[in-house]
């Protein structure tokens, strides 16, 4: 696709406006478009094809299987599977717990960084980043360990303050994949949200205090609607990145019976592929997740620019 | 998806924040009460706690052996058997985990060093050079961004298997130098750090553009470069699915995919328990050294784009 449209662009020579010409432009381009379409495109077309293939047994299952075109059939049955439809609304429930948890508390946590009483502002920044440095395989490791009663300081606290909780049963599993989420990305955003808030002008801020604007006020009615930019672009990765969710739940399946080999579409489409030999299905549900993700994406980013105009 | 749908990011390049910042804070750190000093700050550490804690059980679990992690408080410290456990780490299989560390330091590295050098030149390119189809072909960059990269997981490894380059390292180092994010940071930077002043006159003097990038606009992009070098280092050492799925010989394992296979034979044997959280300390070191040296490269880098 990228080829294609490459090669039709065709970069001529003296259509630049400052005089460099585009045969320049097209050496500089061609090693990052030659890795993209093998990395991306080619991956993506060759999964489309085959998922409109099925591995076919005659009759009796005996003999070799042959390979049939059956167009739709694998997105049919990928859809209409019980587990793979449970694993979609699983991960849409775990971002509804997940986006304002995570978003919210970078929020507060930026505002408080930014307002005038706080000290210690460069240590509190590369404190709260500090678990962003921790691979997500780690980060699940360490967490899992802390939910594993017998090991974890934190159930045995708990458990002294009278409280038996299991993070890891079926229904605690969730929030305790998303406590993971939150402990990982807060921070980042946190760096974000901060650095937008450094940048809004001194100027009204002063003039807010003059017109005797308290500190929660300026946050809430001022500083707040001002980095509503970067809080959509926050938004819209943050979105992308749960739809990936596979290292955690995959770490933490090790754990605990909880979370099945189905558990989100990625274990699911993981599964299918390595565990049924399912390709055909596994390469279907892969173009699930990837238009899932344009789609909610495209939204989001209509959403937003529709937000910054208004 | 043209080149609007993310917010402008040309002006979003860093800024001279203590300038701005300055000011305002010699005028108003006079007021607030010692009340809200104490729950700002409180709330603070409150927060940072929650962040650094986890780490700190890290470190401490790693000096225990197997019977004191079940046995005695996690933050009290029981026999110190930090280096035993480390050299039960290096010991098993015969040094694999060191293996694993050098694999990662091999994928990671490349991919920061090669793969954002072809980010860069392609970011350089789309900001300095007029060429036909330029949207089109950003917009085709953007929308690489937009797609997750679990979802590209499996289709690439559908096509590797029948070239039949599954568990090779050229299944790994060949993704990892496509980095569309790192071509749109690398746009802004072009664009914040090269002036078209200084090329313009390279070119009367007679540097051609080939030889201006490599001895001008690449030197004013050096922090945009490191920058994004480290981010994808980050995001290659981070990596799971990948490899995970790619590679089945143990020797070509990172070190991120090796340790969840010590997890999970830790689960019928506790003795490995200790090797994972040493294991697992061992691999966050050079990380946290990097963000902690970088530490004006990946603040800068999240100014830019404002996001991953």
């Amino acid at each position: 696709m990228a080829a294609q449209a490459f090669t039709s662009a065709r970069l001529r020579k003296g259509s630049a406006a400052s005089g460099t010409g585009g045969k320049t432009a097209a050496l500089f381009l061609v090693p990052f478009f030659a890795v993209f379409a093998i990395a991306m495109v080619a991956p993506v077309i060759y999964s489309i094809v085959l998922s409109f293939y099925a591995q076919q047994k005659s009759g009796l299952g005996f003999g070799e299987a042959k390979t049939a075109f059956v167009g739709f059939e694998n997105y049919l049955q990928v859809l209409q599977s019980e587990s793979f439809v449970s694993g979609i609304a699983r991960l849409g429930l775990y971002c509804l717990i997940y986006i304002p948890t995570m978003v919210g508390g970078a929020v507060v946590f930026a505002l408080l960084l930014d307002a005038t009483v706080a000290r210690a502002r460069k240590l509190f920044q590369l404190l709260v980043f500090l678990p962003h440095a921790v691979p997500g395989v780690i980060a699940a490791l360490i967490w899992a360990y802390l939910y594993t009663p017998g090991i974890s300081p934190l159930v045995q606290v708990l458990q002294g303050g009278g409280m038996q909780i299991n993070f890891l049963d079926a229904h605690m599993v969730l929030p305790a994949i998303v406590n993971i989420g939150v402990w990982e990305w807060t921070g980042y955003n946190v760096i974000i949200l901060f650095t937008a808030l450094q940048a809004v002008p001194r100027e009204i801020l002063e003039a807010a205090r003059v017109d005797g604007a308290g500190e929660i006020r300026t946050a809430l009615a001022i500083k707040f609607p001002l980095i509503l930019p970067a809080l959509s672009v926050i938004m819209l990765f943050t979105i992308i990145g749960t739809l990936q969710l596979f290292t955690e739940p995959s770490i933490i399946a090790k754990a605990t019976p909880s979370i099945t080999s189905t558990w989100v579409p990625n274990l699911w489409a993981y599964d299918a592929a390595f565990i049924r030999h399912n390709l055909n299905q596994a390469a279907a549900a892969s173009i699930i997740i990837a238009g899932l993700a344009a789609i909610l994406s495209l939204v989001v980013t209509r959403l937003s620019s529709r937000m910054n105009k208004s | 998806m043209s080149t609007n749908t993310l917010p402008a990011a040309p002006n979003k390049a860093p800024k001279p924040m203590a300038k701005i910042r300055a000011p305002r804070e010699t005028t108003t750190a006079r007021q607030g009460s010692f009340g809200s000093k104490l729950t700002v700050n409180g709330l603070l550490v409150l927060g940072s706690l929650y962040m650094v804690v986890p780490v700190l059980w890290l470190l401490f679990a790693s000096t225990k052996n197997a019977a004191d992690l079940y046995g005695t408080s996690a933050y009290a410290l029981g026999n110190f058997a930090l280096f035993e456990n480390i050299a039960a780490v290096a010991a098993q299989d015969g040094g694999l985990f060191f293996r694993w560390m050098g694999n990662s330091v091999l994928y990671a590295g490349f991919g920061a060093v090669v793969g954002s050098l072809i980010s860069v030149m392609a970011g350089y390119a789309f900001d300095k050079f007029q060429f036909r189809g330029k949207d089109s072909l950003f917009g085709f960059v953007l929308v690489g961004v937009l797609i997750p990269n679990t979802a590209t997981v499996l289709p690439m490894y559908l096509l590797a298997s029948v070239v039949g380059m599954t568990n090779t390292i050229w299944a790994i180092l060949i993704p990892v130098l496509c980095n569309p994010f790192g071509v749109y940071l690398a746009r802004v930077y072009a664009s914040s750090y090269v002036p078209m002043e200084t090329l313009e006159a390279a070119r009367v003097d007679g540097a051609g553009p080939i030889r201006s990038f490599f001895s001008l606009g690449l030197p004013m992009m050096m922090p945009g470069y490191i920058t994004i070098a480290l981010f994808q280092f980050v995001g290659v050492w981070n990596n799971f699915m990948l490899p995970l799925v790619m590679l089945q010989d143990q020797q070509l394992l990172p070190v991120s995919v090796g340790i969840s296979i010590w997890q999970g034979y830790a689960v019928p044997q506790p003795e490995f328990v200790p090797m994972v959280i040493t294991g697992s300390l061992l691999s966050i070191i050079p990380l946290l050294l990097a963000f902690i040296l970088l530490q004006r490269f990946w603040k800068s880098g999240l100014t830019a784009g404002a996001v991953k």
